[in-house]
């Protein structure tokens, strides 16, 4: 399984080939508490990095999930809008928000890798 | 403990009115219908309508007993503030019912509406003096539409000078209507960071500022109950790129009588009401959301505004030149108006000051009072605004929400929580200039024994129990929010669905 890439607003990207797979963090889903809503881009939108991508409601809060890196959507994962539970249940795995078409591949390496984004989450706690 | 009824004491239990449908019962008596020819043809109602049959006591009773179960600013303190209301003095009430003001129509004629446009004549007047700032549009009917009306004027004067820029800036504190409010008239929107200490991000702002810049939108008090100490330096910045600033006024009640908003720079800003003059809110009125305007503004104020005509007061009801046209039937809330002046009357620039004054007073006691028990988000001292984040409760397992709850258990409505978005956990807390030292030593009490309590072991499961003496214990939010029961439908018709 490909690496996992992160962001400091608590999303998670994982490459495969030219394509990559978006989704919030544990720790992002734990911080939201239970999530009531989820709203997914369109697919074809070209999103760029660190720009609205979706929206993320729990009881507490709405958020915007930021576009990790620059593309364009090719699909998204629709068993979140009717079942948003599945962002707390399994935020890393099925729970996935949408996949991209990558733009330029070398944005991934400014992305935290899993050891510096635990470092950062440990910071904030 | 159970009851046979489901009431706790005198505390009644209140089924839906539907639910207490007896078929027949009436609270009149109609004379049979006279024999006429139906002209309704085809779309005459063949099925029963619904309507709950009850007598007279039954109702009075339902409704009674349905205003009871309503928390109050008239039965208690209220840590939410004047965001949802604060007292609203008799007198205001006495004067809005004079009959000269309540059984006017907006479509009289000019000359038996004299008194009333002079009214209004005369708020303008306050709001503009209180502000420094020269034009005002009063039909806004809440701050958001303030907000909207601001903001087109904005557009406005962008487009008289053929220029295109969209860009509006928004600080991550900011309120929620802001930003939908500059997405609403097409600009984008711009998110500007905090600093640690609460405030807007100088130089993260002054990086963003170019001839892209529309303007900007920050609420002063901010979010966090502070002062943007820098907002005059703020406002020339956006001005030299030839933006304009928009002014949140939602919190003017922490500065009215001190500070004037014009010579802060400010462009435009709303001014809410029921938040700084004390007029009722939610479900106790409409609301109104004037907005002042500086110079560069004013030729865009939309109508309609009143004017000192040849024969007394009169009215420009349409738009000439480059103002921007009707956003609101008639002139506004003008139930709103007479409070609102009455309370300005009654209060003078002194009592605003007073009261102004004692808002940041009460605010201030209450940070000082707790911030050995519970941490401060900022160090203060504070506005009108007490703003205390969860790091206390850490390793307790007692959240910002189980506080809250217990408060409930303890006669309080919750404060604001888990808002503003930038404080973890957030407990805001305002408490106006109307509550007594004794009040708020009363309510400092609880709080200071809750958080104690808290901190006991065992705390967590006790606190998840809460709120155990109200009609209905702990809801599940979260069920409501993904699963919500958007209508009533008689029982039996629920289950034939299932």
């Amino acid at each position: 399984m490909a690496d996992l890439r992160f962001t400091k607003d608590h999303e998670w990207v994982r490459l495969e080939g030219d394509v990559a797979t978006v989704g919030i963090t544990a720790f992002a889903q734990d911080q939201l508490g239970d999530v009531v809503f989820v709203e997914l881009p369109a697919v074809g939108k070209k999103v760029e990095q660190g720009k609205d991508a979706a929206v993320v409601e729990s009881v507490k809060a709405a958020s915007e999930v930021y576009a990790p890196l620059d593309g364009e959507v090719t699909e998204v994962n629709d068993a979140l809008t009717g079942d948003p539970a599945l962002v707390n249940a399994d935020p890393m795995g099925a729970a996935w928000f949408f996949k991209m078409k990558v733009a330029n591949k070398a944005q991934l390496d400014g992305l935290l890798d899993q050891a510096a984004y635990d470092a950062y989450v440990k910071g904030l706690a | 403990m159970t009851t046979f009824t489901g009431n706790r004491g005198l505390a009644q239990e209140e089924a839906l009115i539907f639910e207490q449908d007896s078929p027949g019962h009436s609270g009149v008596d109609l004379p049979a219908l006279p024999h006429t020819k139906t002209r309704l043809g085809t779309v005459k109602k063949r099925t029963k309508i619904g309507l709950p049959g009850l007598s007279e006591p039954q109702i009075v009773r339902h409704y009674t007993r349905l205003s009871q179960k309503n928390y109050a600013i008239d039965a208690g303190l209220y840590p939410l503030g004047s965001c949802t209301m604060k007292h609203n003095p008799r007198l205001n009430e006495k004067a809005v019912r004079m009959p000269g003001f309540a059984d006017l129509h907006p479509l009289q004629p000019i000359a038996t509406v004299q008194g009333a446009l002079q009214l209004i004549d005369q708020l303008a007047h306050w709001l503009k003096t209180l502000t420094g700032m020269p034009a005002v549009a009063l039909s806004p009917a809440a701050g958001a539409h303030g907000e909207y009306c601001g903001m087109i004027a904005i557009r406005a004067a962008l487009e008289a000078r053929g220029d295109k820029r969209r860009k509006v800036l928004v600080p991550e504190s900011a309120h929620g209507t802001n930003p939908a409010t500059a997405a609403a008239l097409g600009f984008e929107v711009e998110s500007i960071p905090a600093t640690e200490d609460g405030h807007v991000d100088l130089a993260a702002l002054k990086a963003k500022l170019g001839p892209d810049v529309a303007g900007i939108m920050l609420t002063n008090p901010n979010t966090c109950g502070l002062f943007e100490r820098d907002i005059k330096t703020i406002a020339d910045a956006v001005h030299e790129v030839g933006g304009f600033f928009y002014c949140d006024g939602a919190n003017f009640n922490a500065i009215v009588g001190r500070v004037r908003p014009a010579d802060l720079g400010v462009d435009a800003m709303h001014i809410n009401l029921h938040k700084t003059f004390s007029t009722p809110h939610g479900g106790g009125g409409p609301g109104a959301g004037p907005v002042v305007f500086s110079d560069k503004l004013a030729p865009y104020v939309p109508v309609s505004w009143v004017v000192h005509g040849k024969n007394g007061f009169d009215l420009v009801e349409h738009a000439s030149g480059d103002a921007v046209g009707r956003l609101k039937a008639f002139h506004g809330q003008m139930g709103m108006f007479v409070r609102a002046l009455t309370y300005m009357l009654s209060h003078g620039n002194d009592g605003l000051r007073q009261a102004s004054s004692d808002a940041v007073l009460g605010a201030n006691y209450i940070l000082a009072s707790l911030s050995d028990v519970l941490h401060p988000a900022f160090p203060g001292p504070c506005m009108h605004e007490a703003l205390f984040d969860d790091s206390s409760l850490k390793g307790t397992g007692v959240t910002t929400l189980d506080i809250a709850k217990a408060m409930l258990d303890e006669g309080y409505h919750p404060m604001t929580m888990y808002f503003p978005l930038v404080v973890h956990g957030a407990m805001l807390i305002e408490p106006t200039e109307s509550e007594s030292k004794d009040s708020l030593d009363k309510f400092i009490g609880t709080m200071r024994d809750l958080v104690r309590r808290a901190k006991l072991p065992g705390a967590e499961e006790e606190f998840h129990a809460a709120p155990r003496l109200t009609p209905r214990r702990r809801l599940d939010e979260t069920a409501a929010a993904r699963k919500p029961v958007l209508r009533w439908r008689p029982p039996a018709l629920d289950q034939a669905a299932e």
